[in-house]
């Protein structure tokens, strides 16, 4: 194996160029260097100009999302020496526009994050005197995977619907508004559903299960929107015939 | 320049900073808050801690004892009322989180469940599988959503406390993505930035991780309390840095010599049992268990791994269906960044640079000797952490202390006029400063990389795991030539768009001058307790050093050490007994 490998990196600096353009950089290739580390040897001794998010290189804080090779990748998680002998392609992820260099602009998800509402809804408070909510393991696992999305965008990114369609809620806010309609402990389900029975929510989606694919946590936002969409359909359908009694 | 104002500006979106947002939200529904974060607030790095957060719970277990825990654990430099204080405040703060959705993991019964932790003697550890921060963040990033009163500057980097009448008013913030600069004035500011492990080479900490608040404050007047201890966790994977969590000693794993020996029962650690006994062996303290590390290495009985001495954490005994339920993180770790599964194969481990137990001096309420400043979590010294912070602890610690300072801060401000006109016209100074400084210098010669490098191994060489005199005397003056150095830094980037190259800049001089207080701190403190141990001063003395230090900034820009006695109020010092 070649001690070296080229990287193609996309620039884009709005104050310069009007659109973007590749640079190529030579960088070790070390076993155990994952793109970041490559991308931070430029950083740091070729090119302080190049911009890029990132910051706990454990997969975890969901900064360091880019584009490598044509697929969404925390670049923290993806070994360089899969690529080897290289060139390397490393993009900003797809669907957002872009900053700056490898920098996207997310204000968007961050918006529709919001409109979710995650967090527990309750029709009533239970004094902190009275302790915890029981909720079993069996209760937890109901939502777990749910909860694990770190908000890396990757799903976006793959998602065909987001990218022709932005209004479109999208794979993790849609599975975060099911991390909280599945736990025991909320009550706001109802509410969360006239936003997400929308044609911007889970009717958006095709079905198409590239988030769950790119998915670095395994959440399986696929799986959250179907559940969902079976959820929606049969509540539709009660109201007509409860109209009170659908939840 | 844009100006905004508040009445509240808290620095770093955090545990300790989201925390207090909700407290003052809380507290007081008029006031305006401002959540100022150089990251996007559930990217901070509370998401990375791992193994679980500390609040009595049990009914065989007390507040003293987890108290006395804590104490001895810091060996008696922790200010005793407000360990009290936090032990008695930390289950509600749980149980608040709880109620807010964080996915605690639960007994069959549906109660919460907790683990045993290194140091405590009872099993008091609240986790969420071994992703306790990850959700514990996202659980409160995601409740904060909720107050609109709470105004977020999301990637803004704080550059500069505005000081004014000798108050705190507000900050000015580079917001990345237009660099622009933003003055943003307030009745109280509260800094919860975190820590400062990069100005170690290895460390756990994120990369946002520079000091940034501990140095806003100390430039502007406020002192940096007990900054010579410095946290080793003893488990990091080589290279990267990345924490293995104490959980996985909890759950029952063994650290062993290249002989695959239990090595700490040579330590005054206990005697090695099957299972996992508190307070002993691998459930020792922090600081224990790194010293233990470097002596082992002396003996010639560490393994040689490619990146230096390692020695071997087994779990493979805990079976998969532990290490796949309790530990999974562990092992998704393992898998991807070392490339060996736990459940198969030992984990080559060495100690990390992980937490800082210093930080900005406050009260128990997080107040600053600077009036309108106020600090919490990693960034803060309250002390409840002492001279070694037990594992488990700093979650709690965000959360009580980040609520406190929150409702200290918000009743500080409900009785502050506006801040003054003339904050304004510091603003327009710093934002020449940087314009003049930083963004349209073309002359620099020294490189970013190089002088942080250099600064890095400064740091390890001199006030690592053991220090003397000698050393730390080199360093400080090493340190001084590279504060000259800086003054010459090259940028290459004069673009305003997301110019992560003058954050870079920034960051590094701010580590600098947080590690000359970890220098000079640990230069004065001529004796060994917890993770400050001094080869030349081997034992602890209470008759001179039962004293926090304070590290102060001169005007000419050098550090002056004070000391301030440690409250006591019902444990005296005594000797810190582990394996008995």
């Amino acid at each position: 194996m070649s001690d070296t490998i080229t990287l193609h990196v996309a620039r884009y600096r709005p104050e310069v160029e009007t659109e973007p353009t590749f640079q190529e950089y030579q960088t070790p290739c070390r076993k155990d260097w994952v793109v970041l580390d490559a991308l931070n040897y430029i950083k740091d001794k070729v090119d302080g100009t190049l911009s890029y998010r990132w910051s706990c290189r454990m997969g975890i804080c969901g900064s360091c999302g880019m584009t490598v090779n044509g697929e969404p990748k925390l670049t923290c998680a993806t070994f360089l020496t899969d690529y080897a002998p290289g060139p390397v392609r490393v993009e900003p992820l797809r669907n957002f526009p872009i900053v700056r260099d490898l920098v996207i602009e997310m204000s968007d998800f961050m918006r529709k994050l919001v409109q979710v509402k995650p967090w527990i809804i309750r029709a009533d408070e239970k004094p902190l005197s009275e302790g915890e909510y029981l909720q079993t393991p069996e209760e937890l696992d109901e939502y777990k995977q749910f909860s694990m999305c770190i908000n890396c965008m990757l799903c976006y990114a793959a998602c065909p619907v987001y990218g022709l369609e932005p209004h479109f809620i999208g794979p993790a806010a849609i599975a975060l508004a099911q991390r909280y309609n599945l736990d025991s402990r909320d009550q706001g389900a109802r509410e969360r559903m006239d936003l997400l029975s929308d044609h911007t929510g889970i009717w958006g989606c095709t079905f198409v299960g590239e988030c769950t694919k790119a998915c670095p946590k395994s959440v399986d936002p696929a799986a959250a929107i179907q559940r969902y969409k079976l959820k929606a359909a049969l509540s539709w359908f009660k109201s007509f015939l409860l109209p009170r009694g659908a939840s | 320049m844009i100006t905004s104002s508040h009445d509240v500006v808290l620095v770093g979106g955090g545990a300790a900073g989201l925390r207090a947002a909700i407290a003052i939200a809380q507290s007081d529904p008029r006031l305006s808050i401002a959540v100022v974060s150089k990251v996007y607030p559930m990217r901070s790095h509370t998401v990375s801690a791992e193994g679980g957060a500390a609040a009595v719970v049990r009914p065989d277990d007390s507040f003293d004892e987890h108290a006395y825990d804590t104490i001895s654990g810091g060996d008696w430099l922790c200010d005793q009322d407000a360990v009290e204080a936090f032990v008695h405040e930390a289950p509600e703060e749980m149980l608040r989180l709880e109620h807010w959705g964080c996915p605690w993991s639960r007994e069959p019964d549906g109660h919460i469940a907790v683990r045993p932790f290194g140091g405590m003697k009872k099993m008091r550890t609240w986790f969420a599988a071994d992703k306790t921060g990850f959700h514990l963040l996202h659980t409160l990033f995601q409740t904060s959503l909720k107050y609109t009163r709470v105004v977020r500057y999301d990637e803004c980097f704080v550059t500069k406390l505005l000081v004014e009448e000798g108050r705190a008013q507000g900050v000015v913030a580079i917001e990345l993505m237009s660099g622009q600069v933003r003055a943003i004035t307030a009745k109280a500011v509260l800094l919860c930035t975190g820590g400062c492990g990069r100005v170690f080479p290895f460390t756990t900490n994120a990369n946002i991780k520079n000091g940034d608040g501990m140095a806003l404050a100390y430039r502007a007047g406020a002192p940096l309390k007990d900054m010579e201890f410095v946290q080793y966790h003893p488990t990091g994977l080589p290279f990267t840095g990345i924490l293995i969590t104490e959980a996985a000693r909890a759950e029952g794993g063994w650290l062993l010599n290249k002989d695959g020996y239990r090595y700490l029962q040579d330590y005054n650690l206990g005697t090695p049992q099957p299972h996992p006994v508190l307070r002993s062996m691998e459930l020792g303290p922090r600081d224990r268990l790194s010293q233990a590390f470097v002596k082992e290495m002396e003996k010639g009985r560490t393994i040689e791994g490619p990146y230096g001495p390692v020695v071997h954490l087994d779990i493979r005994h805990l079976g998969e269906k532990v290490i796949k339920t309790k530990l999974p993180f562990v092992r998704e770790l393992c898998l991807k960044y070392q490339n060996i599964d736990p459940i198969t194969e030992m984990i080559p481990v060495r100690p990390v640079v992980h937490y800082m137990m210093g930080g900005v001096h406050t009260d128990i309420n997080g107040a600053t000797p600077l009036p309108g400043l106020y600090a919490a979590g990693e960034a803060a010294c309250v002390s409840i952490n002492g001279a070694n912070r037990l594992g488990s602890n700093s979650l709690s610690e965000c959360l009580v202390f980040g609520a406190r300072a929150g409702r200290a801060a918000a009743a500080f401000a409900a009785n502050q006029p506006e801040a003054l006109s003339a904050v304004l016209a510091q603003a327009a100074d710093e934002q020449r400063r940087l314009e003049r400084e930083l963004l349209h210098k073309t002359d620099g010669r020294e490189r970013i990389a190089v002088l942080r490098e250099e600064m890095q191994q400064i740091m390890e060489g001199s006030a690592g795991i053991y220090r003397s005199g000698a050393t730390l005397t080199e360093a400080a003056r090493k340190l001084r030539q590279l504060q000259e150095r800086f003054r010459n830094i090259a940028l290459h980037d004069h673009s305003r768009t997301f110019n992560t190259e003058l954050i870079a800049a920034l960051e590094l001089s701010y580590m600098l001058d947080v590690a000359e207080t970890i220098v000079q701190s640990a230069l004065r403190r001529e004796e060994s307790r917890g993770a400050h141990q001094r080869t030349d001063f081997p034992a602890r003395d209470d008759q001179r050093y039962l004293a926090h230090s304070l590290a102060y900034r001169n005007a000419d820009g050098s550090c002056r050490i004070e000391y301030l006695p440690v409250t006591i109020t019902r444990w005296p010092p005594g000797e810190r007994v582990y394996g008995k």
